[in-house]
C-alpha cells in the first residue's frame, strides 16, 4: 500500500466566516444561509475524515511581508501557530502537520522541476484556518494533521492557472510515492469573485463563478489556461486567488488518466462579507 | 520592449505588481509592523512619531494619518498590508473595502447583500470615463 488522495475540496476562505464562527454569530440570519450550505459538507467530513490534509491556500502578508515572496511553499515544520493578523489571533488550535510526508512532498516535487521554498516557521492566518473551521466547526483540536502550501496570490505576477495545475499533479504523484498506508485530501482555497480595494471594491459575477465551478469539474485543463486579466476584470483583483483551486484540481486521479471525480457537494452564495463562496468536494473512485 | 499590463485598463483597480511594491516597500512594511500588539498601542498613543520611524515619504505618512487608503494604494499599498492600519482602528474587512469605494459603510453593507457590484459597466476604464 502506499499513501493515496481520496477527495479534494474546494472553498473560499473569507475571514468574516472565521470571525462570525468565533463570535457565535453562525444563527444571525446574514450568517445562516453560509453555514447552512456547509452543513453537507461537515457530515461528509465527519464519515471521511483523511490521515492528513494537503492544505493550499495564500498568506495575506501575515508570514510572509514582502522581505521575502515565495511562489509557492510548502510548510514542514511539526506545528503552525495561529497568527495574529492585527485583530488579535484566532482562538482555535494551532495546527499540527505532517513533518514526515511534507518532507517527502517537498522533495519529490523539486525532483519534478517544481522549486518549492520550504517553510520551518510559519504562523498561519485565516487563508488556513477558515477552511478547517468550515469543514471542522469548533473542536479543541483539529482531527488530522495539515500540511500548507502557500502560494503568492498578492504581488504580481502569481503563477499561472496552468502551473498550478500540475503542481497538483506533481503533488499527486509524490503522494502516491509515500509508502505509508495514508488517506490523504487536498484542498484549494481562496475566491470567489471579490474584490477588496480601489473604487471598483464590491465586485461580484456570479456568472463568472458558476461557469468556473461548472468547468473545474468538467474541463480543468482548459479552464486553467484563463488568463490573470480575466480574473481582475471579470472577478475582482482578489478573485485571482482562484488560481489555487487548481492545485487541489490537478491532484485528481481522472488528470492521470484515472475515472472522473464524484461531486459530493457543491454550493454558492453571496456575500460573505465582501466576497462571493464558493463550495466543491470532489471524490476519487474506490 | 517593456512589460505588458494589461491590468492599467481595469477601473478602480490596482494591481499590486513588482512596481507599486517598490513604492510601497516601507509602507507596507509599517504596516506589518501592527502585527505586533504592543506596536499597535505605540501607534496609537503617537502616530506622527512612530511614522517617523519608518523611511516613508511625507505623502505616505500623510495618507495613513488620513487612513485613505485609496491615496495609499496609489503610492504603493497593498490592502492586505494596509487592512492591518484598519485592524489597528477595530474596523472590519468589509469597513475597511467599502471606504475605498465613496459609498456610506450602509449603502456599500446593501450592495453587498443585494448581490454586490455588477462587473457590468465596470471592465474597462472607458466605461468610467466621465463618471469619475
Amino acid at each position: 500500500m502506499s499513501a493515496r488522495i481520496s477527495a479534494s475540496v474546494f472553498t473560499s476562505h473569507v475571514p468574516a466566516i472565521g470571525a462570525a464562527m468565533d463570535l457565535g454569530k453562525t444563527e444571525e440570519p446574514y450568517w445562516e444561509p453560509l453555514f447552512a450550505g456547509y452543513e453537507p459538507s461537515r457530515s461528509w467530513m465527519s464519515e471521511n475524515t483523511p490521515d492528513a490534509i494537503v492544505l493550499v491556500y495564500n498568506d495575506h502578508a501575515t508570514a510572509f511581508s514582502l522581505d521575502f515572496i515565495p511562489t509557492f511553499a510548502i510548510g514542514t515544520a511539526a506545528q503552525f501557530p495561529v497568527a495574529d493578523e492585527g485583530w488579535g489571533p484566532r482562538q482555535v488550535p494551532d495546527v499540527v502537520g505532517h513533518p514526515k510526508l511534507a518532507a517527502h512532498i517537498a522533495q519529490s516535487v523539486i525532483q519534478q522541476d517544481f522549486d518549492l521554498t520550504i517553510v520551518n516557521k510559519l504562523p498561519v492566518d485565516h487563508g488556513l484556518t477558515v477552511p478547517l473551521s468550515l469543514m471542522f466547526g469548533q473542536p479543541d483540536e483539529w482531527p488530522c494533521p495539515v500540511i500548507p502550501v502557500a502560494v503568492n496570490v498578492v504581488q504580481y505576477p502569481v503563477p499561472s492557472g496552468r502551473r498550478c495545475l500540475e503542481l497538483g499533479k506533481a503533488i499527486r504523484r509524490a503522494v502516491e510515492a509515500f509508502d505509508d498506508d495514508l488517506d490523504i485530501q487536498i484542498w484549494g482555497t481562496g475566491g470567489m469573485s471579490h474584490q477588496l480595494q480601489g473604487p471598483r471594491a464590491g465586485l461580484i459575477n456570479s456568472d463568472f463563478d458558476n461557469a468556473f465551478l461548472d468547468r473545474l469539474v468538467s474541463d480543468p485543463e482548459a479552464l486553467s489556461a484563463t488568463p490573470h486579466i480575466d480574473y481582475v476584470r471579470e472577478a475582482g483583483s482578489e478573485g485571482i486567488e482562484l488560481v489555487m483551486w487548481f492545485v487541489a484540481r490537478g491532484a485528481m486521479n481522472d488528470l492521470a488518466g484515472g475515472a472522473s471525480p464524484t461531486q459530493i457537494h457543491r454550493f454558492y452564495h453571496v456575500p460573505a462579507s465582501n466576497t462571493a463562496v464558493g463550495h466543491l468536494i470532489l471524490e476519487n473512485a474506490g | 520592449m517593456g512589460l505588458k499590463k494589461p491590468y492599467l485598463d481595469v477601473p478602480g483597480t490596482t494591481v499590486f505588481d513588482a512596481d507599486q511594491a517598490r513604492a510601497g516597500y516601507w509602507l507596507n512594511q509599517f504596516c506589518m509592523s501592527l502585527m505586533e500588539s504592543s506596536n499597535r498601542t505605540r501607534f496609537l498613543a503617537d502616530e506622527r512619531a512612530y511614522l517617523d520611524e519608518w523611511d516613508m515619504t511625507n505623502e505616505q505618512k500623510q495618507g495613513v494619518v488620513d487612513r485613505d487608503l485609496n491615496v495609499l494604494i496609489g503610492l504603493g499599498g497593498n490592502i492586505y498590508f494596509l487592512a492591518k492600519i484598519g485592524a489597528t482602528d477595530g474596523r472590519s474587512f468589509q469597513q475597511i473595502a467599502g471606504s475605498m469605494t465613496g459609498m456610506s459603510e450602509d449603502a456599500y453593507r446593501a450592495m453587498m447583500v443585494a448581490g454586490g457590484r455588477s462587473p457590468d459597466g465596470n471592465r474597462y476604464l472607458h466605461e468610467w470615463s466621465g463618471s469619475l
